[in-house]
Order: C-alpha cells, then sequence, then structure tokens
C-alpha cells in the first residue's frame, strides 16, 4: 500500500479520526468490534443511555442524502449522551458558494466535538479532518468512491457475529466495485482481518484497473466466483449506471450478475448474504433472496447502532 | 551597458561549448565568448568562479494570468518570476480571458511584456474559435501579429477531419501547430492516472490510452498535412515510442514534457495531496523514466514548467474540485539541474531542453550564445541552498509541492538583451 493516512492518528499513534480503513491495525479493528459488541444488547434496554458523550456535541454533516447512515449515527451519539445536530447541507463545487472547509470551520466555531461526514468527493473527510484543531474528530461516513469505513465496521461484525473466524473466510463482493467506497473499505478491513480469499464479481466496466493491488482475485462471472465462498455482498448499482455506458441493460445484469435463489446455490450452503443498502429488489438481488433466511441485510441495519457507537466512544476516549 | 563575466562554467550546447571561459556583452549583443577584441572596455565586471553560465532559459508552456485572471497573477508578476529564475522567454498559450484571437490581443500582450521589461513573451494564437474546435481562426493574421504558433490550448479538437484541414491551412504559412494531445474521450473527468492511485483512492481516472490515442491520431495527421508539429505535456512512456517513430519517418514532430513528470509519479498524490494535481497527471515510475530517456534520446526536445498560478486556496478542496496545476516558474531550473546532479540526465541535454531547442520550436534566435546573438544568459549557482517559502517565491502562485522545501541550485543573476533583469 502507498499510504497509511497517518492524519487519522494523534503524535501517540492512538486513533483520532475516523477516515479510512486503510493503514488501521487488526488489534484496532478487534477492539472497535469488542466494544461495540458490548453496546449491541443496549438497544433492547429500557433506558437506552450512557453517558460516555455527555455534554459534546455531535454534528452529522451530510452533503450527500442518507437515510440509514445518518440515522444509525443520529441514535448512536444520543444513546452515548451526546447532542446531536444534523446538517443536511448542500453545497456547489468549487468557487460557487462557501468552501466546505468555511462551512466546517464556521461550524467549529460553535465548538462542535465532533463531525460525522459525507460527501460526494473522494477525500472531502481527510481534507476536513485535516484542517481543524487537535480536539476535534472526524468521522467519515462515505467519501466520494473512497471509503465508507464506518459500513464496513458494521458489515465485519455482521460477519463476526455469523462466521467467527475471519481467517477461514472465502467472501466475494459482487457488482459495481469501481463507484463503491462501501467495497473498497470492506476490502481494506477484510486484509487486514486476514481472511482466506476476497473475490470481486462484476463485469469489466464496473471493476477498477489494478484491482488486484488491493488484495483480491477479480472473477468475471457467479458461478465460479460463489463457488465455496462463505460471505456473499451484494452491491448496490445506481440506476444511473444502466445508461448503457457501463452496463448495456438491467435484463443482462441480473441474468448474470443478479443474486437469486439459484445462483445463491453456488455459494457454501451455510453462506450468508449481505447488502450495505438501500437494495434494488431485482436489479442486482432478487426478493427471495433478499428477504431470505440466508440474508442479514437487516441485521446489518440493526448492528450498524452499536458499531457507530463504538467508533464515536473510541475517539472520544472512551 | 557593456558587461564582461569571467572564469563562468559556459554551458552552450548548439555551439558545441562546456568549459571555463569568460563572456562578453556588447550592448544586446555577444560580444565575444573567451578573450574579447582589445578595443572592448565592459562597464561592469562580474566574477562567475565555481558557478555556470547558461543560455536564457525559453519555456514552452506558462500562463500568466493576464489577461482575465489577474487577481492570481499578471504578466508583471509572473515575467519577473521568470526572470529571477534565468527564463528569458515565455510561451504562452491562448486560453486567456478573453483568448488570443486577435492581433489586438497579441500586442495587448507583448506591449504588456515590454513594459514589464523582465521576459519575453511568445503568444499562441487561438487555432480555432473560442477554442471550440468548430472554426479555424484568421491564424495567418495572428501569426503577422507575432503568434509564434497556433493551439487549441487544452481544448480538443474532436472533429479528426477539422484538426486536419487546421494543420494544412497552418502549413500553407509555415505556422507550426501546438497541440496537447488526448482524446477527450478517455479524458473523462478524470483527475489522476489510472492506475493504484485512482483505484486506492477512488478518483476518477485517466487512462495512459487518452494520451496514446490522442498522439496517434494527430501524428497520423500530421503525416498527412504536412504541417509542423509541437506535441507539448507528454506524460507517458509509451507516447515516447510513437515520437520515435514520427522521428524516424522524418516529420516534422517535436514535443515537450513538464518538468513535474519527469520528477513525480502518482504515488507523490499520496493522501489526496491536490499540490500534486496537475494534466496530464502524473503516471508511473516507468513513465518517468520512459520520459527521461526521450530528453536523452532526443525524442522529445524540451522541458517546460507549464506554470500555472492559483493561490493556495484554490488548492483547499476535495481532490476532484481543487484547481490543476503548479506554479513551476520559480523552480524550473533548479528541477531541471536535479537530473544532472543525479546522473540521470546529462548537461548539455537538460541544457538543449530549456534552451536551443524550444528556441528552434518557435523559431526565434535566441537559446545561443554565439557571438552576435541577442545577450540572453543566466547565472548559475548550483550549490546554493534555499528555500522556497513566501520570501523567496517570486511567481503569484502558491501552488508548489516544493513550497516549504530545501532546494539546492539557484539562478543567482539574469541578463536578457544585455540588461540585468534579475540579481539575487
Amino acid at each position: 500500500m502507498i499510504t497509511n493516512f497517518p492524519v487519522q492518528f494523534d503524535e501517540n499513534g492512538r486513533l483520532r479520526h475516523f477516515l479510512t480503513i486503510q493503514g488501521l491495525s487488526a488489534e484496532t479493528l478487534i477492539t472497535i468490534l469488542d466494544i461495540a459488541h458490548s453496546f449491541i444488547d443496549f438497544g433492547k434496554r429500557e433506558i437506552k443511555k450512557i453517558p460516555l458523550m455527555r455534554g459534546k456535541t455531535v454534528v452529522n454533516l451530510f452533503f450527500e442524502p442518507s437515510t440509514r447512515t445518518r440515522t444509525t449515527f443520529e441514535i448512536g451519539a444520543k444513546r452515548l449522551s451526546a447532542d446531536v445536530v444534523n446538517m443536511n447541507a448542500t453545497r456547489m463545487s468549487t468557487t460557487k458558494g462557501e468552501s466546505i472547509l468555511d462551512t466546517v470551520k464556521t461550524l467549529e466555531a460553535m465548538h462542535t466535538d465532533m463531525f460525522v461526514v459525507r460527501d460526494h468527493e473522494s477525500g472531502s473527510a481527510q481534507l476536513i479532518a485535516s484542517h481543524l484543531p487537535d480536539y476535534v474528530r472526524v468521522i467519515n461516513a462515505g467519501d466520494g468512491r473512497h471509503e465508507h469505513p464506518t459500513q464496513a465496521m458494521l458489515d465485519m461484525f455482521t460477519i463476526r457475529q455469523q462466521k467467527q473466524d475471519f481467517s477461514k473466510l472465502r467472501i466475494a463482493i459482487v457488482g459495481d466495485i469501481l463507484h463503491s467506497r462501501v467495497a473498497r473499505s470492506q476490502i481494506h478491513a477484510l486484509n487486514i482481518l486476514g481472511v482466506r480469499e476476497i473475490r470481486v464479481i462484476g463485469p469489466r466496466t464496473l471493476i477498477p484497473t489494478n484491482i488486484e493491488t488491493l488484495g483480491v482475485n477479480y472473477v468475471n462471472n457467479m458461478k465460479d466466483g460463489l463457488d465455496n465462498v462463505d460471505v456473499v455482498i451484494m452491491l448496490r448499482i445506481q440506476r444511473e449506471r444502466m445508461d448503457g455506458q457501463l452496463i448495456p441493460s438491467e435484463q443482462e445484469y441480473f441474468a448474470r450478475y443478479g443474486l437469486t435463489q439459484k445462483t445463491l446455490n453456488f455459494a457454501k450452503s451455510d453462506a450468508i448474504v449481505m447488502h450495505p443498502g438501500p437494495i434494488n429488489r431485482g436489479l442486482e438481488i432478487s426478493s427471495r433472496v433478499a428477504d431470505g433466511s440466508r440474508s442479514v441485510i437487516l441485521d446489518q441495519v440493526t448492528n450498524g447502532i452499536a458499531v457507530r457507537m463504538s467508533i464515536m466512544a473510541h475517539l472520544m476516549g472512551g | 551597458m557593456d558587461i564582461s563575466i569571467y572564469n563562468g562554467h559556459l554551458i552552450d550546447p548548439i555551439n558545441g561549448v562546456n568549459q571555463i571561459t569568460d563572456i562578453h556583452i556588447s550592448q544586446n549583443r555577444i560580444e565575444a565568448v573567451g578573450n574579447p577584441n582589445e578595443n572592448f572596455k565592459s562597464e561592469k565586471m562580474i566574477d562567475a568562479k565555481g558557478q555556470y553560465i547558461f543560455p536564457g532559459i525559453i519555456d514552452l508552456c506558462a500562463r500568466l494570468r493576464e489577461p482575465g485572471e489577474e487577481h492570481k497573477a499578471t504578466i508583471l508578476s509572473e515575467t519577473r518570476a521568470a526572470a529571477s529564475a534565468g527564463i528569458t522567454s515565455l510561451v504562452c498559450p491562448p486560453d486567456t480571458l478573453p483568448i488570443i484571437e486577435t492581433p489586438g490581443m497579441v500586442h495587448m500582450i507583448q506591449n504588456r511584456a515590454n513594459a514589464a521589461g523582465y521576459s519575453d513573451i511568445y503568444p499562441l494564437g487561438a487555432l480555432t474559435v473560442g477554442l471550440k474546435g468548430e472554426k479555424l481562426t484568421d491564424m495567418a493574421t495572428l501569426h503577422d501579429a507575432g503568434c509564434v504558433g497556433v493551439s487549441n490550448a487544452l481544448e480538443p479538437v474532436e472533429n479528426s477531419l477539422l484538426m486536419r484541414r487546421a494543420m494544412q491551412y497552418a502549413s500553407t504559412y509555415d505556422i507550426p501547430v501546438f497541440m496537447t494531445s488526448w482524446d477527450p474521450w478517455l479524458q473523462g473527468n478524470g483527475v489522476v492516472h489510472e492506475g493504484i492511485i485512482s483505484t486506492q483512492l477512488g478518483l476518477p481516472a485517466i487512462p495512459e490510452a487518452a494520451e496514446t490515442v490522442g498522439i496517434a491520431r494527430d501524428i497520423a495527421l500530421v503525416e498527412t498535412s504536412g504541417a509542423s508539429a509541437h506535441i507539448n505535456l507528454i506524460s507517458c512512456a509509451r507516447s515516447v515510442f510513437r515520437l520515435m517513430e514520427a522521428r524516424q519517418r522524418n516529420l516534422q514532430i517535436s514535443a515537450s514534457v513538464a518538468i513535474h513528470n519527469l520528477l513525480c509519479s502518482e504515488t507523490d498524490i499520496g493522501e489526496f495531496d491536490t499540490l500534486y494535481k496537475v494534466i496530464p497527471p502524473l503516471r508511473t515510475k516507468q513513465d518517468q523514466e520512459g520520459l527521461i530517456q526521450g530528453l536523452a534520446n532526443g525524442d522529445i526536445a524540451a522541458i517546460c514548467s507549464d506554470h500555472q498560478p492559483h493561490s493556495l486556496d484554490s488548492k483547499l478542496s476535495p481532490f476532484s474540485e481543487a484547481a490543476t496545476g503548479i506554479a513551476g516558474l520559480d523552480t524550473l531550473l533548479t528541477l531541471a539541474w536535479s537530473l544532472v546532479k543525479t546522473h540521470q540526465l546529462s548537461a548539455e541535454s537538460v541544457i538543449s531542453a530549456l534552451t536551443a531547442n524550444p528556441a528552434r520550436i518557435i523559431g526565434i534566435e535566441r537559446g545561443n550564445l554565439a557571438v552576435g546573438m541577442p545577450a540572453d544568459l543566466l547565472i548559475f549557482d548550483d550549490t546554493f541552498n534555499w528555500r522556497l517559502d513566501e520570501m523567496t517565491m517570486m511567481s503569484n502562485g502558491r501552488n508548489s509541492p516544493w513550497f516549504g522545501k530545501e532546494l539546492t541550485g539557484k539562478v543567482v543573476l539574469t541578463i536578457k538583451d544585455g540588461q540585468i533583469v534579475w540579481e539575487l
């Protein structure tokens, strides 16, 4: 790997921001998963609050729309007793309007302790983190096509819930890897946790060149790609990619890469099915699989709260 | 003023000079190299012991921001920066605001440069009206007005037939056509080389094929139109092979490379470092080596700064949105000479690529310190340690990856047409 993103660590090597999975150690990931585990039953309690972030202000700064990520961050922060402000901001690119850094500095001047940032440009969270004072924390809730590290952590948590030992696992990630920040973060996390094999499956137009430099194997079809895998991760196909430029048609795509009961049979009999959501039923996954017994898609959402609580608490020194 | 410079190490490749000698200037011309006529009496004597003397540098691609973006830089600020870096001639692409497509614009730019009195500016005229790639400009008129060539700057001419006609028309009047050859479709909205970094950082990518396809087309069009062409800003090693073939077929094609494409590669971008955001993008280590080899072989003729001054604020954005380019005048010779120091290129090939070769490409009698030639030269101290910072950077731009860094080698004196225009 070229870079280890030192910006996310303080001078003692402690995690200051959560910007990328790339560059993190297995211990850090496991610590986050372990802490998340202690929060998992929390949501079922009568009083769902602990004071780990009491008196702290968290701003959810979303320059791109989001339902589940923003909501689970908000619920998580509130359960840690933080005060949460949601900003569904829009921004014009480049010179028009206020720059992204000016927006953030304005909010920082109101003594924000933590920013949860989502933006349509790769590198935005990194940019923001490197221009804020030491005591402010930044969590990347998705930057362009780059990373979505908290999503990857909740996916790791969900896999561990079902499968325990990472070192034995074969994982397949199916679909639009090229535009997917989720896939990049997942690939880093799975490699750091030492899985046996990661395969990426899809047409070449949706796979970045040099994908093997990320430590994965490319397979062009579901039969070979899903053979013997323990986990099938389906990625969302954006409808706008279906304009004949990257994929000829929905029919052709679904026939080759859609996950159905039939294609799922290529995987191990106990393989689980994951999807970061929102799902396109009938485009990348059939309803029967999405709602079936092997699907852990809703577990992912539930786990998102505990995992995000864990990451926030970890950054605040809890 | 008549000036004598003693004991300097003169490198003047076109005249085969590479030795310690004296050089004498009378009025605006070179009076003598070695011993002058006994009647010659200089008014100023300069000791250049331990220092180099080179012809004044001719930079084939520098944006000065005037007219149109004077808040970033002006002809005065940038020609002064050029002079301080030993650059005595600058070629300015036509994508100013307004575009250089009328004789009036050409005159205005040259008058501003003359009034500033530092470096000459040689404008390129627009190849197509509004750089839109649809209609030819009055390029013969622009040439008469002083444009040393025509160019569509960074805008593509998608229509290959129009490009061919532009070349045919330009060749009628021996007007050089300057091109940045890339395929606009493959270029897309890319911001980095398609490779390790684009995959890792999830940034829109520019494949190598964007350049190799563009160059293949443009070379074919040059061959069928008889034009004299210059391909600016080569970034891929494979492009060098295309140029080599073109040279073997005796086509009138030359090429230049930006200094940063020789010194940096995609991995310098690291964690979204926008200071390394340039177009064409920084490519691989192999490309870097291939470009250096191309200079050594003569397949690439010139090194340019591709100077694009911006304020630092314009780089404080997410990578895709950040301004493109490096302010490169101040460091051009220092960085190019570092390739000599590390034995990657000979002193002659680096100095030729900065002086005699670009002079030939734009057809001016400069870059040559023979007796009787215009006295454009510089004195370079290759052991001088300095820091590029707020105090030393002369360009109004601050967007340099070398800003704040220690550098070795600096121009200590520049003479333009016999006048001292810079002295450290």
